[in-house]
């Protein structure tokens, strides 16, 4: 896998990681208080096991995975379950969501851990997911999605490559870069016991060529580790080579097909911080409880990599690293190019959160007024998934949904090349947000309808049934009135408990239907308020 | 604290129309340097009116279009127009020819379809085009190029002829001035089946294509390569557009010699270059798509190729463009890109 290829579109942007990447990965203070949300990564909620007032000892599991697709969240310090609530997370849209707040004791005194495994070769993969799975291990790139997940090809799937992610390509964000120069054997560890677990033919460390130090220290670990196996790549530095498509794109030459996941091409991408996090739970027992971010931008004084514990305010972070300066306007958790902007800085870093930028107005002007589209093309040429980034604009503006769907809306990654090079700062990835959500926002309202017409037509059969049966029950007084008359007539006695039986029969049907149709009524409305 | 939020991307963007439009104001100096010297002072006088037409048409239609004034002539987008149209009228034009034909181009071209970004055809080629099938004969106004003259045109002799009815300071019509273009010299000469080889010798022609037009085309060629290196305009427009007509050429010469004059001739005459590298490569009214662009620029080069050779007007860029434009949205549907993953 020496060859490497190239994606199409991208941009070549001025690094800015000199800011940050030129001091050693310090240990961030332990704040007085730890906001830890429950759900820092994609997939479900996990289940809660402290309660308000519990002592909680560092690394103790705060909220078990529920389902596959989850995470656990550990105590990241030793101290007090002072609330379980609602609190301010950082999320684009400026969301609360369910925390586990502790007023740490300043001992960050450690719980009991589970056992180290140190023989991991000889270990069931299974065995390795489960502990990943336990320590609460999400993807540290960003994306946050949870890695036991990514750790299990399933059955009859083939890895051919696994991929270990240290390209690192948004600009100001050098956390990859320090991890790698300084705890290269760790994500080596961790690659090991990755590729152990997947079984993965072949591997490659894909690291943007601008560090150079990074790669150096990458190569000494493996061949310290007699790891003759493993191929560190220089990639050439150009935005996005760290999304995983085009890393992916760039290493293999293949395509993750869209709308699917890298495995069905065989290959498997961790971002190396992950490897440093597997390698840290399987080796040493430890659990996720803290993750190396950088701190940077013209807006905080002396920019930095910190190891931080996951709850720890941004508002903490920046005052550790000298508070803001006075050009301070925007503050953005992840880069420049894909990160969000928060609005308040007392929201908590999370798993995800790989970089906290305090920028100045100078490096992010407030955006000027669009002019309209004048048709360059330049947002196409720098699409590195090929979209037609201006016939999407056009589309999403004029509401034409359908037509955004056509030109394949839904393979954007939102990298941001498109709006970076518009001439008439036409900011397209907001649109592009939006026609995604107003779409999902109608498949909901779909769904809904459905949901109430499905109601709506039960509802019709059951009145219908309702008169027949009213209409079946007026058939049978009569029928019985008549026989009974023709009894009468005839002037036998014989024929009556037969009557007497049938009549039972009959209403023991009728309350056997009721009772039916009652279930099933009870039923529809309950699913009705699931969907709500 | 409390701070601004806005969606990504954060980085702002690197480019502007202003800065776009200004390039191509600046890659246009020197094929307009010397078609001032080859062609007198006609040429700036030209670009003078037509900018002042421009810039007049453009804030009265902001105005009564109730768009922001200041905003949309800040984009510098009227100047290029005027600068493309001025650069191809003839240098002897009456001053209303070219006031007219901007203001054409200006209202009729671009804000009756509602202004910049929406206009489906190049607005310079729109008004020129009105110009050529309304006043044939003030369209053919080129005069002879300075080597070739016996007396230079003076500044004073070139604003009475322009602002004075056609009559110059010295007497003389300004018809009298002028003289076919080698294209046009081409086209009439080979109607009165003189021989090629013969038409070549006359004194219009210099070395390959017509005296001072090599030149012309070439200034504009280094132009134009510079907006390519700066990623104003995209490569695959002009290259398309060269390139059919130059194959064509070729064709035609390796078929019937004693009528097609041959390659050089035809990429190097007229306002081949200027076509190919600022007008043809107009970011609005063309195809956009990377592969729709060659298509689009291959279809400009043959269409001038059919037209100068059996068409009635001695050079087919404007309608060749116009044509294409019309053409350039089903192009683009159908040489979409092809997504990754797909
Ligand atoms: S870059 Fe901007 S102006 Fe150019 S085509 Fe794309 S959206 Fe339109
Ligand atoms: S944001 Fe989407 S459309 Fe724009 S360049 Fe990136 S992938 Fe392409």
């Amino acid at each position: 896998m020496n060859k490497l290829f190239r994606f199409p579109g991208g941009l070549r942007l001025a690094g800015r990681k000199k800011l940050s990447n030129t001091t050693t990965i310090r240990p961030a203070p332990v704040p007085a208080e730890l906001t830890v949300p429950l759900g820092q990564h994609i997939g479900a909620v996990p289940e809660v096991l402290v309660k308000v007032g519990d002592t909680v000892g560092k690394g103790q599991m705060l909220a078990r995975p529920d389902g596959y697709v989850s995470a656990a969240v550990h105590a990241p310090s030793s101290g007090t379950v002072t609330a379980i609530e609602s609190r301010p997370v950082p999320h684009p849209s400026g969301l609360s969501a369910p925390c586990v707040v502790i007023r740490t004791d300043g001992e960050d005194r450690w719980a009991e851990l589970p056992a180290p495994i140190s023989d991991w070769e000889q270990r069931d993969p299974a065995e390795l997911r489960q502990r990943v799975r336990e320590a609460g291990i999400v993807g540290l790139g960003g994306a946050a999605f949870p890695s036991s997940v990514k750790l299990n090809p399933g059955p009859g799937a083939v890895v051919e490559d696994l991929i270990l992610n240290g390209a690192e390509c948004e600009p100001y964000i050098s956390c990859d870069d320090r991890l790698m120069r300084e705890r290269a054997e760790q994500i080596v560890g961790g690659l090991r016991i990755i590729r152990h677990a997947l079984q993965a033919r072949r591997c490659t460390i894909g690291v943007e060529d601008n560090k150079p130090e990074a790669i150096a220290a990458l190569r000494e670990a493996l061949s310290a580790a007699g790891e003759r196996d493993v191929a560190v790549a220089a990639v050439p530095t150009r935005y996005p080579a760290g999304g995983e498509k085009q890393l992916i794109q760039v290493l293999t030459g293949r395509e993750v097909p869209s709308g699917g996941l890298p495995l069905q091409i065989g290959v498997v991408c961790h971002n190396v911080g992950t490897a440093a996090a597997v390698y840290q739970a399987v080796v040493e027992g430890r659990p996720l409880i803290s993750r190396v971010l950088t701190v940077t931008g013209a807006g905080v004084a002396a920019p930095a990599n910190l190891e931080v514990r996951i709850g720890t305010p941004f508002s903490a972070l920046i005052e550790y690293c000298g508070g803001y300066t006075p050009e301070v306007d925007r503050l953005l958790m992840g880069g420049p190019m894909m990160g969000f902007a928060v609005q308040d800085d007392l929201v908590p870093v999370i798993k995800a959160t790989n970089c906290v930028l305090a920028g100045s107005g100078a490096e992010f002007p407030r955006p000027a007024e669009a002019l309209p589209c004048i048709r360059c093309g330049a947002c196409a040429d720098a699409c590195p998934v090929s979209l037609l980034p201006q016939q999407l604009y056009w589309h999403a503006r004029a509401g034409d949904f359908d037509k955004t769907q056509e030109h394949e809306l839904f393979d954007c990654i939102e990298c941001g090349a498109c709006a970076y090079v518009c001439p008439s700062q036409i900011p397209l990835v907001q649109y592009f947000r939006y026609a995604k959500s107003e779409i999902a926002e109608q498949e909901r309202e779909r769904k809904k309808a459905d949901l109430a017409r499905d109601r709506y037509e039960f509802r019709l059969e059951r009145l219908e049934r309702e008169k027949q049966e009213q209409a079946e029950k007026r058939r049978k007084k009569k029928e019985a009135l008549r026989r009974a008359q023709e009894a009468k007539a005839e002037g036998a006695g014989g024929e009556k408990p037969a009557v007497d039986k049938q009549a039972a029969i009959q209403a023991a049907l009728k309350r056997a239907e009721e009772k039916k149709a009652a279930k099933a009524r009870a039923s529809a409305e309950a699913s009705n308020e699931e969907s709500d | 604290m409390r701070f601004f939020s806005v969606s990504s991307p954060h980085l702002p963007p690197i480019n502007s129309v202003p800065l776009m439009m200004r390039r191509v104001l600046y890659a246009l100096l020197p094929g307009t340097a010397l078609m001032a010297l080859f062609f007198g002072y006609g040429v700036l006088l030209n670009l003078l009116l037509a900018i002042i037409a421009a810039v007049a048409g453009e804030a009265l239609m902001l105005v009564l279009r109730r768009r922001p004034v200041g905003l949309f002539l800040g984009d510098y987008s009227a100047l290029v127009t005027a600068a493309l149209l001025a650069l191809a009228l003839p240098p002897l034009a009456p001053w209303w020819l070219t006031v007219l034909g901007t203001l054409f181009a200006i209202v009729l071209g671009k804000h009756l379809y509602g202004g910049l970004g929406y206009n489906p055809f190049n607005p310079a080629m729109v008004g020129y085009v009105i110009l050529l099938i309304s006043f044939p004969r003030e369209m053919t106004l080129w005069p002879a190029p300075a080597p070739l003259l016996a007396e230079p045109l003076g500044l004073a002799e070139i604003w009475r002829g322009v602002f004075g009815g056609g009559i110059t300071a010295t007497g003389r019509s300004l018809d009298a001035l002028s003289m076919a273009t080698p294209l046009d010299h081409v086209g009439i000469e080979l109607g009165l089946e003189r021989p090629l080889g013969a038409i070549k010798q006359d004194a219009v022609f210099g070395v390959l294509g017509g005296v001072g037009w090599l030149w012309i085309n070439l200034a504009f060629l280094a132009g134009g390569l510079w907006l390519v290196y700066k990623k104003v305009i995209a490569w695959q427009i002009p290259t398309g557009m060269l390139g059919s007509l130059g194959a064509l050429a070729a064709l035609g010469w390796a078929l019937a010699p004693d009528t097609q004059p041959g390659v050089l001739f035809h990429v190097l005459s007229g306002g081949i270059m200027l076509g190919a590298f600022f007008i043809a490569t107009d970011p609005v009214s063309a195809a956009t798509t990377p592969r729709g662009r060659l298509i689009y620029g291959a279809g400009i080069g043959a269409l001038i190729f059919i037209i100068r050779s059996w068409g009635g007007y001695p050079d087919g860029i404007a309608f060749g463009v116009l044509l294409m434009n019309m053409a350039a949205p089903l192009i683009d549907y159908y040489n979409k890109p092809r997504v990754y993953g797909h």
